[in-house]
């Protein structure tokens, strides 16, 4: 018999089917590898369900805008990039930051810099965290397995309206490409929108240019204030076998896949490790992290960038003593067993 | 004063004689004809125009240089029943914002571009624009403009190559205040009746960067309606 809400599905077709179930209804992007599955998904849905907008744009930064426009009317729109084709996003999720719209973007990211390779890093969390004039105030998850990216491109359209913050999905080439069987129900109910250009007698006039540092100030105070009060509502993470463990390993995104599967291995030498995995990599979860940095004696690091997420970890884990060590390798993947001869003493 | 203007943003922030005052004004009267305030929504750039932030009674979006009009689409596709009006400079349309000016012409996007064209970069002090027409001295061509930066870019000119037939593309002037005005009825006229792409061209004075007094600026822009002629394109 089968199970009707179970699905054999690639990451990219999980993504659109997500953000269908989180409620999007636009979408605008330009093709680029390992990402376009997602346009070419959602277009091919919007052919019999009339009531989806798309357009694909003459490049991403037309993309980012059209989407910055949709949401204006209150409409769910998004748009899913990768590489260079994130780095051009950059000026309209600035903008997006600053007017606080709820901007969503699936990156699917692959070997950087510039043009690099079209598969697989994890070099593109500077890139959604902090790229652009600002500060940071994005909120970026990142992909473990198909069936999140199922569940985490609902969860984004979610995120990014209610707490009006640009808001990222992580993904990579291998995730997006790879076919795995995946359950379809829903993971949560989509929060309404609002019109951000609201229809009423007084006009709404929205703008991001101020004329003194006093009032651009005071519009930042706000934004870092909101931010601060949520965060820790907002990170996410998930612990494995680190009940008892002594030490750790933090990564995120499909090398924490690996690294889940390294730990079975070790665990079977019976080498009290455990996986911490980061879902959103910012904010991080560090109320959790710490608790777990003060039991353990040492922390393995794990990326295919070198050290963009470490920074992110090492910052928040300031104060802490316990023994960081950092295996970067950047726009190269992580077998379970190179991980297990990584983090060997 | 037009009824769709923003009056607690008056007096406007423009420099005194600054052409950006006619064309919101004739703007203003064209959506007060047409009695469409409720439905215009006004996009801006960055450059001068962004002083037009709150100028006008409308929901309005101030955006990124030359990204107004990706802006307006986006916006305009997920609510069709709004006028979606895009305001810019020469130097947000013509160059950094030229790429999405024509294929927004060439998608037939139902959108309404305004470019206020001063053939110079006014918020920044007055460099060379693409509109600069040869042998005018700017901050960054202080001899004149040379042919090795092109001649003064025609722009309605260039968009009607590509644009659909049924798009409506003209040049209007500061000069003629009232045959703006109408280019400007039937530019919004060619979005909502006709759900069709609109773009004009508004040759218009820059006092404070030209130097040049009220008189000498009306000489300048009728001069250069020699080389940018007004009227349908």
């Amino acid at each position: 018999m089968t199970n009707r809400n179970k699905q054999l599905v690639t990451g990219n077709e999980a993504a659109v089917l997500g953000a269908l179930a989180g409620g999007a209804e636009a979408m605008f992007g330009y093709p680029i590898t390992p990402a376009t599955e997602i346009l070419q998904g959602w277009i091919n849905k919007a052919q019999t369900d009339k009531s989806l907008h798309f357009l694909q744009t003459e490049d991403e930064t037309s993309a980012g805008f059209a989407v910055c426009g949709a949401l204006l009317n209150g409409t769910k729109a998004f748009t899913a990039s990768a590489g260079p084709g994130h780095v051009l996003m950059q000026d309209p999720v600035s903008m997006a930051e600053n007017i606080r719209l709820p901007f969503v973007g699936i990156m699917m990211q692959r070997g950087g810099p510039s043009t690099g390779t079209v598969n697989f890093s994890q070099q593109e969390v500077n890139l959604a965290a902090f790229g652009g004039n600002g500060d940071g105030l994005r909120i970026v998850y990142s992909a473990s397995t198909v069936q999140e990216m199922y569940d985490l491109s609902i969860k984004i359209f979610n995120t990014a309206w209610k707490y009006m913050f640009p808001t990222f999905l992580l993904g990579d080439g291998y995730l997006g490409k790879m076919e795995s069987e995946i359950n379809l129900t829903k993971s949560v109910n989509p929060v309404h929108s609002k019109k951000l250009l609201r229809e009423q007698k007084i006009p709404t006039h929205l703008k991001n240019c101020y004329s003194s540092e006093e009032e651009l100030a005071e519009i930042l105070k706000q934004n870092i204030y909101d931010w601060n009060k949520h965060k820790n509502v907002i990170a996410e993470s998930d612990k494995y076998r680190t009940g008892d463990a002594s030490e750790i390993i933090v990564a995120h995104g499909l090398v924490a896949s690996a690294a889940k599967e390294a730990v079975d291995l070790m665990r079977k030498q019976n080498r009290k490790i455990g996986l911490f995995r980061a879902i959103t990599v910012h904010p991080l979860d560090t109320t959790a992290l710490s608790v777990l940095a003060k039991k353990v004696k040492k922390i393995h690091l794990i990326e295919s960038s070198q050290n963009q997420f470490s920074r992110i970890v090492k910052y928040e884990l300031y104060g802490e003593t316990t023994e960081i060590v950092e295996h970067s390798k950047p726009a190269e993947g992580f077998s379970p067993s190179e991980i297990v001869d990584l983090v060997q003493d | 004063m037009p009824k769709s203007w923003y009056a607690e943003s008056k007096p406007h922030y423009f420099c005194p004689g600054c052409g950006h005052g006619v064309t919101l004004k004739q703007l203003g009267y064209a959506i007060d004809d047409m009695n469409i305030q409720e439905d215009v929504v006004f996009g801006i750039d960055i450059g001068c125009s962004l002083l037009a932030w709150n100028f006008l009674a409308c929901d309005t979006i101030q955006t990124h240089h030359g990204r107004t009009t990706p802006v307006m689409v986006g916006y305009k596709m997920t609510k069709p029943s709004k006028v979606a009006l895009a305001y810019m400079g020469d130097g947000g349309g013509y160059a950094i914002g030229l790429q999405s000016l024509l294929h927004a012409a060439f998608r037939n996007n139902p959108v309404t571009v305004i470019l206020v064209n001063n053939e110079n970069y006014a918020m920044t002090g007055g460099q060379m624009a693409p509109t600069t027409e040869l042998g005018v001295a700017t901050t960054t061509s202080p001899n004149g403009k040379t042919i090795e930066f092109g001649p003064g870019f025609k722009g309605p000119e260039t968009v009607r190559s590509i644009a659909s037939k049924d798009a409506f593309i003209a040049r209007a002037s500061v000069s003629n205040p009232l045959l703006l005005r109408n280019i400007l009825k039937e530019a919004m006229e060619t979005q909502t009746e006709k759900n069709n792409f609109s773009f004009i061209e508004v040759l218009s004075i820059c006092p404070t960067n030209w130097k040049t007094s009220a008189e000498d600026s009306l000489k300048r822009v009728k001069e250069m309606e020699k080389y940018y002629p007004v009227g349908k394109i």
